[in-house]
């Protein structure tokens, strides 16, 4: 039988009322709730006959009395979150029986009758409805979830709503048929349908989103502004687009709670981190936040993890060194946890001069980001003295500069768009399309527009909260540039004293682990973080092993993401930017409408407002 | 002083500019303050300011002239003053978005036409329109507004799509001929009727909406649509249909189901689909519930208002109902058992407002066409006590269509026939067959045509005397044949049973028998003939009456005439004469029988008995067994 297969459900005609969306996600919701699409072999009267891949019904009892009627009722129950559904029904020969939905039991069941055309509601006792109906012509149903109405259509024509009463119960379409010969053809979406259900959608589409547009959103139409400008500028802060926040704060006259050094500090220590060099990232953050990580132990085993699996991989600094071919890194790190002379004796030029600063010259890292700005090679740098890494953080900053710029000339576009924005913004939703108008010169930022939408969809909501979404550019290249600095992948970059040290970190981690488990008792996470991490070991491709997803560099940004908002915590500052928040706040209102069955999240789509 | 300044070719176009933009201003005022300006001959100068080749003071004029037009005070002859205002205009329509927003609104609003009014029913004969010269339509048609205007449909601005769409439902509203070009008219490729239907679409705005579903309904009305073209079933019906809803605004509703009543007047089956699309017979209902609360008297201009839309929605809701009952008897049952509704209408026949009186008494008429309905609902609600007085001194619009009803209520089987003439409707009748409208003369006969029909002998007489033999002469001279037959009528129905016949006869048997040889011997169709060879036959079935026929010698030899005729429709009525002069039983039947067969009568019966038409075949040896009995 070939009835449920999606093949209808991807016509243009698809009686479903599933909203358009990126083929995986429907793909996805028709999995979790299928739509009715064939009459049901099983739940039927015996007098029932189906063919034709389960859509034709034919009566075969003897229909001397109504005793004899016999209904049969669709796969799958209509699912709440669709919105709107309709199928249509055609009556073959001499159809005198009736046509409905039933909520599952015949106590609740909604039903419209051919023979005297009475509409019945979980009685059987009909009320007159619409005409009588009879060979040749189309019946119609249509379920609105949105506003709990219903109404049936003949030939096309819609013959008036009504309401029903919302249950938990589920609701099938089903039809009845009572006299021999009787023969009905459902089309559940296969066909094109008489009625013509796509404008229907339309307007319920329309009219949903107007709804969201007129929103109201309180009379003080400044504090509003401001809380939007706030919004958007704590999301470029919380990721450290240091120059575009400082652009926004100046073009929108706000101010920025953090000071703009230490969204610099932090940005660095994520790069850091995203780049795989978890030693350097907590040895600044070590400086830089004294006491952070001595409070957060949990934290610190995380990052002493991860940094053990960098290792392994090769990347961390401290297995790096031993490549020689870092000659800054070689005689920064010696191998010792101790702060670098250089860190410490730069630390007060950090402050003044920002960006120009030598300790951000971590070449791989500004580089990197640099490539994915202007296609700069790379791969040299990358590897090379620290001299040729100066420049290119220079670049950097000058990259910014021109996105300040650029923002300063879009400011007063930006201005009228905000404008707009105002009236068609609701909640979280509202303010991501704030962030496009205004950062659509910034390409970094747009590339992470086209992030959230999967991780939203696709992951579980932590992630899209911890807002770990950005890196993946940066990822790429650092990928591709690993690959060519090691072609063959081997263990610690195949250095034999950079095994050494990764076994000798690895008793370190060890030891950390006990010393935690007796502070502050048994942690499971711990152990199977500590287990995961030492199984790498256990083969000889650890890239190509069970638990080798570890190595792979999307597995730093939640540690990244973690530390992030540890730091963005002990400076009172809030973990997560309220701009995710509320995007995701969006995102789980919608799954929670869906799952209590409101009709509308059908219509109402975050990606919709985010360009 | 800022039309002079204005005027001033000297002044800067700045100041010029501003001068309209500070007069367009004041014309948003009172509609005293567009009084005044008209009153100084500001459409002149803002037409003159047109010729500037400057576009910011151009735009300025039209935005002024725009919203002088849209004035009700406004007369939109103005527009039309100088014949080369209009191409001028036209040539505007590219300059900019906002000349063509602005022309559009004025073409749109200086069309209106002669018979408004009317709103599309014409079912009854109507010549409302007036004849000044080519109407507004026909100006702007020829000078090429269809074109001009067309692929403003698909402009960016949605202003300038909805003022060209307006344009072309004002354009389009019973013209033929404009619906007929706009029919094959494409932009980009796609014809305008597929524009229409886009704009009908569910996400777009109502207004939108409800124009383009002016525009389809005109150019199906026109006859350039077909009535079972999709765009009108599918589309444009449901589409005008939930404009009715509850939801729509008061004006959207009134418009929507007086725009329906017009799409469906003359169809069947756009009838039944309307009656069965979302309850519409039950949502109409609704419109006689507005307003729902009432408001406090102190408040005048609420009152004035709620008024006023309380009229509009209840004439909407009579025109569609009268709409949705012209044909189907099915529907008119469910119409009047929606609840109240006799009781509506009988209300609504002794409104205020003429608009809702006149609707409301189109409905009765829809109604009244039912054999059943007039047995029970309109007796039980005495629904001719208030249509008679609607009789009383009412325009002629509405006289035409209550004398229409009338004529259904005095069928003989309806049971209000007899309180009607006890109330006086057959002086009311006769007085409205002297009328100078056409409609009134033809409805007031045929109502006396229908009371006479199996009447007593008493109210036969009344009419008689009511009409009087110089009025009966008149009518069959009237030039119209409508006229004409159902005066025939009259007499036929006047001249039925023999005591009746040989009592009118042996009265106003000379005038008669005059009147009807006029009529054979003029130049009048077939139809009108054979009302009259029927007359003849009835006033041959008379005992007495039958000699008026027998001594008239030119009266038999038209009879013999018309036996040879070569319609045998006439043949058979001349037979029927003849019949009823020979029948054998009666007295005196010998001699008549001798008579006509020296005038050689026999002879033409025997060829006619050899006919291959069955009728005067029976009817002629049925006649020539009289001989040989």
């Amino acid at each position: 039988m070939a009835t449920a297969t999606p093949a209808g459900a991807g016509s243009p005609h698809g009686g479903d009322a599933a909203p358009p969306g990126p083929p995986e996600e429907q793909e996805l919701s028709r999995r979790l709730t299928p739509l009715p699409r064939s009459w049901s072999p099983k739940d039927k009267y015996n007098y029932i006959g189906l063919s034709q891949g389960n859509l034709r019904v034919h009566y075969k009892g003897h229909g001397k009395n109504h005793k004899d009627a016999a209904s049969v009722r669709a796969t799958h129950p209509i699912p709440a979150a669709c919105g709107i559904y309709y199928f249509e029904v055609k009556i073959v020969t001499q159809c005198l029986g009736m046509c409905g939905w039933q909520l599952g039991w015949d106590k609740h069941s909604y039903g419209y009758h051919g023979d005297d055309g009475h509409s019945f509601c979980s009685s059987g006792t009909g009320q007159p409805y619409g005409p009588t109906f009879t060979t040749g012509d189309v019946i119609g149903c249509c379920v609105n979830l949105i506003n709990n109405t219903c109404f049936y259509t003949k030939n096309g024509h819609s013959l008036g709503k009504f309401v029903f009463l919302p249950s938990q119960s589920n609701l099938y379409p089903t039809v009845g048929l009572q006299t021999p010969g009787e023969i009905v053809d459902a089309n559940f979406g296969q066909q094109p349908f008489v009625f013509d259900i796509e404008d229907y959608m339309r307007e319920w589409r329309a009219k949903i989103q107007s709804t969201i547009k007129r929103f109201p959103i309180g009379d003080r139409l400044g504090e509003w502004q401001a809380m939007l400008q706030n919004m958007v500028s704590s999301y470029l802060v919380h990721h450290g687009y240091c120059s575009t926040a400082t652009a926004f704060a100046r073009v929108t006259d706000t101010t920025i709670q953090e000071e703009q050094t230490s969204i610099k500090n932090r940005q660095r220590i994520q790069k850091l981190v995203l780049a795989g060099r978890v030693g350097e990232a907590i040895e600044a953050t070590q400086q830089l936040y004294p006491g952070l990580l001595e409070h957060n132990p949990n934290l610190l085993f995380m990052l002493k993890c991860r940094q053990f699996v960098e290792m392994v991989n090769g990347t961390d600094s401290e297995v790096r060194c031993f490549s020689a071919r870092s000659p800054r890194s070689q005689d920064s790190y010696p191998g010792s946890p101790s702060l670098s002379p250089r860190h410490g004796s730069s630390n007060s030029h950090l402050h003044s001069t920002g960006a120009d600063s030598p300790t951000c010259s971590n070449g791989v890292m500004s580089t990197k980001s640099k490539q994915s700005h202007s296609k700069y090679p790379t791969l040299s740098s990358s590897s090379s003295s620290s001299s040729s890494s100066s420049p290119s953080s220079v670049n950097y900053s000058e990259s910014n500069s021109t996105d300040s710029t650029k923002s300063q000339q879009h400011s007063s576009t930006s201005n009228q768009e905000t404008r707009e924005y105002y009236d068609a913004l609701f909640l979280g939703t509202k303010l991501s399309h704030y962030t496009d108008a205004f950062g659509s010169h910034d390409s970094e930022m747009e590339m992470e527009a086209e992030h959230y939408p999967n991780g939203v969809l696709e992951n579980s909501s932590t992630r899209i909260m911890n807002g770990t979404y950005k890196h993946e550019e940066i990822l790429q290249t650092d990928e591709s540039s690993m690959e060519d600095s090691c072609p063959q992948r081997q263990l610690c970059g195949g250095n034999h004293a950079a095994t050494e040290r990764m076994i000798q970190f690895g008793r370190e981690l060890q030891i950390l682990s006990e010393q935690l488990c007796r502070e502050y008792g048994k942690n499971t996470m711990h152990k199977k973080m500590l287990q995961d991490a030492f199984s790498l070991l256990a083969y000889s491709d650890p890239w190509n092993c069970p638990v080798g997803q570890q190595l792979d560099p999307i597995q730093r940004e939640p540690v990244c993401a973690a530390l992030n908002s540890a730091i963005l915590e002990s400076q009172n500052l809030p973990k997560q930017p309220p701009l995710m928040l509320a995007l995701g706040q969006a995102s789980e209102c919608l799954r929670l409408m869906a799952r209590v069955g409101l009709g509308s999240c059908s219509f109402a789509r975050v990606d919709d407002y985010l360009h | 002083m800022l039309l002079y300044l204005l005027q001033q070719e000297t002044s800067s176009t700045e100041l010029r500019t501003e001068c309209a933009v500070v007069l367009g201003s004041l014309a948003m005022g009172t509609e005293n303050n567009v009084k005044s300006l008209l009153d100084c001959h500001i459409i002149p100068a803002l037409l003159q300011g047109l010729l500037s080749p400057d576009l910011k003071f151009i735009e300025a004029c039209l935005r002024c002239l725009r919203t002088i037009f849209i004035s009700p005070v406004t007369p939109e002859d103005l527009l039309y003053t100088d014949a080369t205002v209009i191409s001028h205009l036209m040539a505007l329509l590219s300059r900019s978005r906002y000349t063509q927003e602005y022309i559009c609104q004025i073409f749109s609003h200086c069309c209106k036409l002669h018979h408004w009014h009317s709103c599309g029913f014409n079912s009854l004969p109507q010549p409302l329109l007036c004849a000044n010269g080519p109407d507004h339509q026909t100006i702007l048609f020829n000078h090429g507004a269809v074109q001009n205007i067309a692929h403003l449909l698909v402009s960016t601005s949605y202003k300038v799509r909805m003022q060209a769409l307006k344009c072309f439902s004002v354009l389009a509203f019973e013209n033929p001929q404009v619906s007929m070009t706009l029919v094959n008219v494409s932009v980009d490729g796609e014809l305008l009727p597929q524009i229409f239907v886009k704009m009908l679409q569910r996400d777009k705005p109502i207004e939108m909406q409800l124009t383009s579903a002016k525009c389809l309904t005109s150019m199906c009305r026109a006859g350039a649509i077909r009535t079972d073209d999709p765009c009108i079933v599918l589309k444009t019906l449901p589409c005008l249909v939930r404009m009715c809803s509850k939801d729509r605004l008061l004006e959207e509703r009134v418009e929507g189901a007086e725009t329906l009543a017009y799409l469906i007047e003359t169809d069947v089956e756009l009838q039944r689909m309307a009656s069965i699309t979302d309850h519409l017979i039950v949502m109409l209902a609704d419109y006689f519930k507005y307003p729902s609360s009432v408001s406090a008297i102190t408040d005048i201009k609420r009152l004035d208002h709620d008024l006023k839309h309380a009229h509009e929605l209840r004439q909407a809701a009579f025109k569609l109902y009268a709409s949705l009952g012209a044909n189907d008897e099915d529907i008119r049952k469910k119409i009047i058992e929606t609840e109240n509704m006799m009781d509506r209408i009988v209300n609504g026949l002794s409104e205020s407002s003429i608009k809702v009186r006149l609707a409301a008494v189109r409905c009765l008429h829809s109604l009244s066409r039912s054999v059943q309905q007039l047995r029970t609902s309109f007796q039980d609600h005495a629904v001719w006590k208030p249509l008679m007085k609607v009789l009383q001194n009412a325009p002629n619009e509405i006289l035409v269509v209550a004398s229409s009803t009338l004529c259904n209520l005095l069928l003989e089987f309806s049971p209000s026939k007899e309180p009607i003439l006890e109330s006086g409707a057959i002086e009311l009748l006769c007085s409205l067959t002297q009328s100078e409208n056409l409609a009134l003369r033809v409805n007031g006969i045929w109502a006396l045509m229908n009371m006479a029909f199996q009447a007593e002998q008493k109210i036969k007489s009344d009419i008689l005397r009511g009409l009087s033999t110089e009025q009966l002469f008149q009518l069959l001279s009237d030039s119209d044949v409508n006229v004409l037959m159902k005066t025939l009528g009259l007499l036929r129905n006047l001249l039925s049973t023999r005591p009746h016949i040989d009592h009118i006869m042996s009265t106003h048997g000379k005038q008669i028998m005059q009147a009807v040889t006029l009529i054979l011997e003029g130049e009048h169709n077939i139809e009108v003939k054979e009302q009259t060879l029927c007359i003849l036959a009835n006033i041959a079935d008379g005992t007495t009456a039958k000699e008026l026929i027998m001594t008239n010698d030119d009266i038999l030899q038209k009879i013999k005439y018309y036996m040879s005729h070569s319609n045998a429709k006439l043949q058979l009525a001349a037979m029927f004469c003849i019949s009823n002069l020979i029948w054998n039983e009666e007295e005196g039947s010998q001699e008549r029988q001798d008579k006509l067969r020296d005038m050689g009568v026999v002879d033409i019966l025997h060829k006619l008995s050899q006919s291959s038409d069955p009728n005067l075949c029976d009817k002629a040896k049925t006649a020539l067994q009289q001989y040989l009995a």
